[in-house]
């Protein structure tokens, strides 16, 4: 009868988490040996597959091509098992368009575009299963597929979708709470610099809020790149060893 | 960063849907205990030395509740003796699914750091979670995590050095499945009933005690009822009523008790927009244990079986003897009904949500000197009578006490309940305004430190950065104008003529919205208590006496903080200019309505605060003029007045409120600034702006009065406000000069209610009293929170202060204006309660009294009477219990009554005597007999006049 209780006078979400706890992520590198770059990225039950290829010279209509830098394209897509109904159609409508162009323009600003003149590089991500933060996700998950690639980037891009309940910004929903009636703000951070690369809300939330908000998603973005550089660092080292013993 | 250790995935299936929710389980919660040293807990919450004399355990110990327990408990917990109580979630979660009040009161004993309740997350406690068994149901799991908890709870508790016998856990459960496995598995674990009766200090809480369901049957059947009888009907189970309802088959509503009728009732069924139903029940068997305000499903009856609503007025008089009495009265019900007024009938089938609240009254002890069980009626006419068990019989009665209802089975006539608390002595005046403020449930105690705390600090002045931003005024020649012994002054005037010979005319209201600023403690005190309530000697402040006596009322000859509405108005009273700003004002002075007129009438003074009363008084005439010609309504009810005791504050007089020009002249400018910020507001916000609706009354609402003025050959017209305004004013009859009074009373009774809403949520502003396309209310920010709303988004309007989220949210604001309305109805209800109680005193005092009076309505049996000399109405019946009643022929047309050989009609003159029953201590009510016309066997002699010498004596 009445709805869910987002947070608990103790302080406790749905799923046990405190308001500025990230949920459990999980990734590993190179998943594919056919793509340049690769990654699989588990953040709670939202898990993705994010492959890059490029840089490469332009394929397809010429036209697009840039002189002065490489041209990043991006498709998203989610897969018909990915939500609890099954999806009719895994890409091409409204919003699966809408979030690649979001994650076009992140990648934009954190690509170094520059050193490929006149080439493109592709970034497609693929929902596997979703539970809340899509775009988040895709974006912590390409991040590492660049990575993986060895395309030079000016940081990690580190996302992170944060709500507001009760007075206080809860970090990286679940669906249970995006769906619950949340105003909620979705941000791609470069951490070290701390500038960002996308900021995106669709709810109505009141000015006052924002700034605690904002602050919120930054602190929870820097949990993310915390855990992704960790991941990248256990992927080299396994790696060397690998060639070592070669 | 990341805290969760283990990772359980928890899937759970409903309807098609399958959701899949993550798990985490901590090892961070503590379990709030002060004499664990284990846990790294900042400020446990259960004592180190929990002393409750139980005969039961005599060791220190924690209780945790299962949810049963606190739903059906939760008088008992409340008890300050109930301390170092283990919440856990399971059952915090259970409650809050079963019953939003209880899960709201639970919730405000955890807050209250006295009690010592202490939430347990035991669901996302590593040790405590556990999964759903496969053939294991929902309660079952959930009574198996209490289990497990409360075995948790023990296990950690005996590690720590207190000893052996050092603190414990009870688990407290009625269910008797539950408590024998938590005795296997070694816990200690009690029925709640027999936990509570070993608190041998504190006997007063077994009344408390609500019984539960075996309870019930045992206790009121196999005693009372040797042969099992079964009286109602079975209620159908909520999942058929959902079929049934959606089907079409039964018809949800919310069950109203008629106040006259205890075997009436009416379902209020709400429709898609305009059209809602009533639908109408009558008979025991027919309202099937509904209480009023219960959401209940109704089936419809075949329409050959369809009443009419009966004019009759039945009172429960029957003691719970024997339960067939009923029987002839309902016999009396069927009687009646012509066809045309037959209405929608139905029956009570289900019940679709209880809404169940602490009833005030009084007992009514057994006759039975041993007997504990005694019944409860309640100061609510709508409301059944309760039976109650308590062994206090002889303390309780003729006092005023608070009973909760616990259930109503189907082999009992009146539902079962249990004692709350005493108010106090019945009949005495501070005991019955305690009741009627509970009875309408105005918030009444008295502040809370957190909200005092957002006072401003004493001295204040005003600081040079709030005249900064704000215009200085201080030079007008304010004055403000109110009743005598106002103190809580929240407008002000000022008028003078300008260079150019336009008037500029400036109302000034107190800045409440400086003091109280948004979301803080006093803010939403004020938001929840949504108006000062009046009561005869008494007024409920809706903010802190500091605030609505002092720093924000305009009284003369001090520096205030006030919003101020500036005209420029031209002779015709035509408004050429409007300005809003946030002013310093300092009031020349503050008048009565009398005063005020006296310094217009006297030609000699010349003053500047009596010219400029003058300019207004001209101004606020043509101003009403042009209201008048717009269409709006002057409609009429009688206020009455007392003229209190100083000392014992008994009424002494009873006076009916008079009106002066000057009450309209300070009218007429309120309503211009509503009228001018409504439409600012409006202008500015048009999602958010709290606005006043008046909605237009739907054309039957008038069959009354029109019938009533064909009475006596006047022809009344209702098509619009401004007809009915017109024939209103030309309604005359000679030689009966209270007419038109009369019947601007009865146009009074056919209007709606005004009400707040919000303007993105509704599409029609219109306000018909008023004849003005927009509305809202400004001036009384002191007594009513709507206007400190409209203060807001005034000043954010023009720039002087900042938006905040709940401003801007028109759902909020919405719900907002839904408590505001309902506070309104409720602090009216109540006002009108305490004006019926001090008439009681006063008659009391006064012995019997002769007054005419004229007939207002005609009923089936009795007829009612308005003495215009109090203000008071009051019903003469022609058929008494223990009297032979007389022939009476009631005609519904007319509508007359014939009483023997008279027939009454609306509006006659009739005279009768006036004095106070009290035969029934809590419904005390003034009771009328007619005296004249004298009808052979009705009619009662009068009284001898008082003696004159005494009257004079209280008139002087």
């Amino acid at each position: 009868m009445a709805g869910i209780e987002l947070l608990s006078d103790q302080g406790y979400r749905l799923d046990g988490r405190k308001a500025t706890e990230l949920r459990k992520v999980q990734a590993r590198l190179g998943v594919f040996a056919q793509a340049d770059g690769s990654a699989y990225l588990e953040q709670g039950n939202t898990k993705v597959l994010a492959v890059v290829y490029g840089p490469h010279e332009m394929r397809g209509s010429r036209s697009r091509t840039l002189h002065d830098r490489a041209v990043i394209n991006c498709q998203y897509s989610m897969a018909t098992f990915s939500t609890a109904e099954r999806k009719r159609r895994p890409h091409g409508d409204r919003k699966s368009t809408e979030m690649s162009l979001h994650l076009k323009q992140t990648f934009e600003a954190a690509v170094m575009t520059q050193l490929f003149p006149r080439s493109q590089i592709d970034i497609y991500v693929k929902i596997l299963q979703s539970d809340g933060g899509n775009y988040s996700v895709c974006v912590n998950a390409a991040t590492l597929a660049v990575i993986d690639a060895g395309i030079p980037m000016r940081d990690y891009v580190c996302a992170c979708t944060v709500g507001f309940v009760d007075e206080t910004p809860l970090a990286d929903l679940c669906y249970a709470e995006e769906s619950g009636g949340v105003s909620s703000l979705a941000l791609a951070l470069l951490p070290r610099g701390g500038q960002i690369a996308l900021v995106q809300m669709d709810a109505r939330l009141h000015q006052d809020h924002l700034e605690a908000l904002i602050e919120a998603a930054t602190t929870a973005c820097k949990g993310v790149s915390k855990v992704l550089d960790e991941v990248v660092r256990q992927h080299l080292q396994e790696a060397s060893v690998l060639t070592g013993e070669d | 960063m990341l805290k969760s250790k283990t990772f359980v995935k928890k899937t759970r299936s409903g309807g098609v849907m399958k959701v899949v929710r993550e798990h985490y389980l901590r090892d961070d919660i503590w379990c709030g205990s002060e004499t664990c040293t284990e846990c790294k807990q900042d400020s446990p919450v259960l004592q180190k030395d929990v002393c409750v004399e139980s005969n039961l355990c005599s060791y220190p110990h924690y209780l945790v509740p299962d949810t049963n327990v606190v739903l059906h408990q939760i008088d008992v917990l409340e008890n300050p003796v109930i301390r170092n109580v283990i919440i856990l979630q399971t059952v915090l979660q259970e409650v809050r699914h079963r019953s939003a009040p209880v899960h709201k009161r639970l919730k405000d004993i955890i807050h209250e750091k006295e009690k010592h309740f202490y939430t347990f997350t035991n669901e996302h406690h590593r040790e405590t979670f556990i999964e759903r068994q496969p053939g294991e149901s929902a309660n079952d799991r959930n009574d198996r995590a209490i289990r497990v908890a409360v075995k948790w709870y023990s296990k950690h508790l005996k590690t720590l050095e207190s000893g052996p016998d050092g603190l414990k856990v009870v688990l407290l459960t009625n269910d008797l499945g539950n408590k024998q496995k938590a005795e296997e598995n070694g816990m200690v674990a009690f029925k709640f009933e027999e936990y509570i009766k070993s608190l041998l200090a504190n006997p007063e809480l077994v009344d408390l005690l609500a019984l539960s369901n075996d309870d019930k049957v045992t206790a009121f059947t196999d005693r009372n009822f040797i042969h099992i009888l079964v009286l109602f009907p079975e209620h159908l189970p909520l999942s058929r009523i959902q079929v049934g309802i959606k089907s079409g088959s039964y018809l949800q509503g919310t069950f109203r008790a008629s106040r006259d009728n205890y075997l009436e009732a009416t379902v209020f069924v709400q429709g898609d927009g305009e059209d809602s139903t009533e639908v109408l029940i009558q008979g025991l068997q027919n309202l099937n244990r509904a209480v009023h305000q219960d959401v209940v499903a109704v089936q419809l009856l075949p329409r050959n079986q369809w009443l009419a609503p009966s004019s009759v007025v039945l009172q429960d008089d029957g003691v719970a003897k024997d339960d067939d009495v009923e029987e002839d009265e309902e016999e009396k019900l069927r009687l009646s009904a012509a066809e045309a007024a037959r209405k929608p009938t139905g029956k009570v089938v289900g019940i679709i949500k209880r809404n169940w609240r602490p009833f005030c009254g009084m007992l009514n002890v057994s006759q039975i000197k041993e007997s504990t069980r005694h019944l409860f009626t309640p100061a609510d006419r709508r409301v059944p009578r309760i039976r109650i068990e308590t062994r206090q019989a002889s303390t309780l009665a003729g006092q005023r006490i608070m009973v909760a209802i616990d259930g109503w089975p189907k082999n009992s006539r009146y539902p079962n309940g249990h004692f709350v608390r005493s108010l106090g002595g019945a009949g005495e005046k501070e005991t019955e305004q305690e009741v009627l403020l509970l009875e309408h449930d105005v918030p009444h105690q008295a502040f809370s430190q957190a909200v005092l705390s957002f006072l401003p600090k004493m001295p204040w002045a005003i600081t040079p950065e709030d005249m900064a931003k704000r215009e200085d005024l201080r030079h007008l020649t304010v004055c403000s104008v109110d009743p005598p012994g106002c103190t809580d002054i929240d407008d002000a005037l000022h008028c003078r003529e300008l260079e150019n010979g336009n008037f500029e005319v400036g109302v000034h209201i107190a800045d409440v919205s400086h003091f109280i600023r948004p979301g803080n403690a006093l803010d939403k005190e004020a938001a929840n208590r949504g108006t000062t309530v009046y009561l005869c000697g008494k007024r409920i402040d809706m903010v802190p006496e500091l605030l609505s006596s002092n720093l924000c009322s305009l009284r003369s000859n001090v520096e205030r903080l006030a919003f101020s509405c500036i005209w420029e108005i031209n002779h015709k009273a035509e408004i050429l200019k409007t300005r809003f700003t946030k002013s310093v004002i300092n009031s020349k002075a503050s008048l009565t309505y009398a005063e005020a007129q006296m310094r217009i009438d006297d030609t000699n003074k010349t003053d500047d605060i009596t010219q400029s009363l003058r300019g207004l008084n001209k101004l606020a005439k043509i101003l009403k003029r042009q209201r008048i010609e717009n269409g709006a309504l002057t409609l009429s009810s009688l206020e009455v007045r007392f003229h209190m005791d100083s000392e014992t504050h008994d009424p002494i007089d009873l006076q009916t409120k008079e009106l002066m020009e000057t009450n309209s002249m300070v009218e007429e400018f309120m309503l211009l600034a509503n009228i001018s910020v409504a439409q600012k507001i409006y202008d500015e916000f048009s999602e958010c702006a709290l606005l006043r609706k008046h909605p237009a009354p739907p054309p039957s609402n008038y069959d009354v009065l029109i019938k009533a003025a064909k009475s006596k050959n006047v022809e009344i017209h209702v098509d619009s406000a401004k007809a009915l305004a017109d024939s209103l004013d030309g309604a005359k009859v000679e030689s009966f000069s209270y007419f038109n009074t009369l019947l601007r009373i009865l146009a009074t009774r056919c209007m709606m209610q005004a009400v707040y809403f919000c303007s993105g949520m509704d599409s029609d502003f219109h306000h018909y009293g008023l004849a003005s396309p927009i509305y809202t209310h400004f001036t009384s920010p002191i007594r009513r929170y709507s206007d400190i709303i409209v203060h807001r988004l005034l000043a954010v309007a023009i720039g002087a202060d900042s938006t905040y989220p709940d401003l801007m949210d028109k759902h909020k604001q919405s719900a907002l204006c839904n408590n505001l309305n309902y506070r309104h109805k409720m602090a009216q209800y109540a006002q009108r309660a305490s004006v019926t109680f001090h008439t009681q005193l006063f008659f009391k005092s006064r012995g019997m009294l002769n007054e005419e009076g004229f007939v207002l309505f005609v009923r089936k049996n009795a007829i009612i009477v308005l003495i215009p000399k109090f203000g008071l109405e009051g019903t003469v019946f022609f058929d008494t219990k223990d009297k032979v009643s007389p022939s009476l022929v009631y005609d519904e047309e007319g509508p007359t009554l014939k009483v023997e050989q008279h027939t009454f009609h609306i509006f006659d003159r009739v005279k009768v005597t006036i004095g106070l029953d009290d035969s029934n201590i809590q419904h005390q009510k003034i009771r009328m007999a007619l005296t004249e016309p004298s009808i052979p066997g009705v009619s009662v002699p009068a009284p001898e006049a008082e003696p004159p010498t005494k009257k004079q004596k209280l008139d002087r």
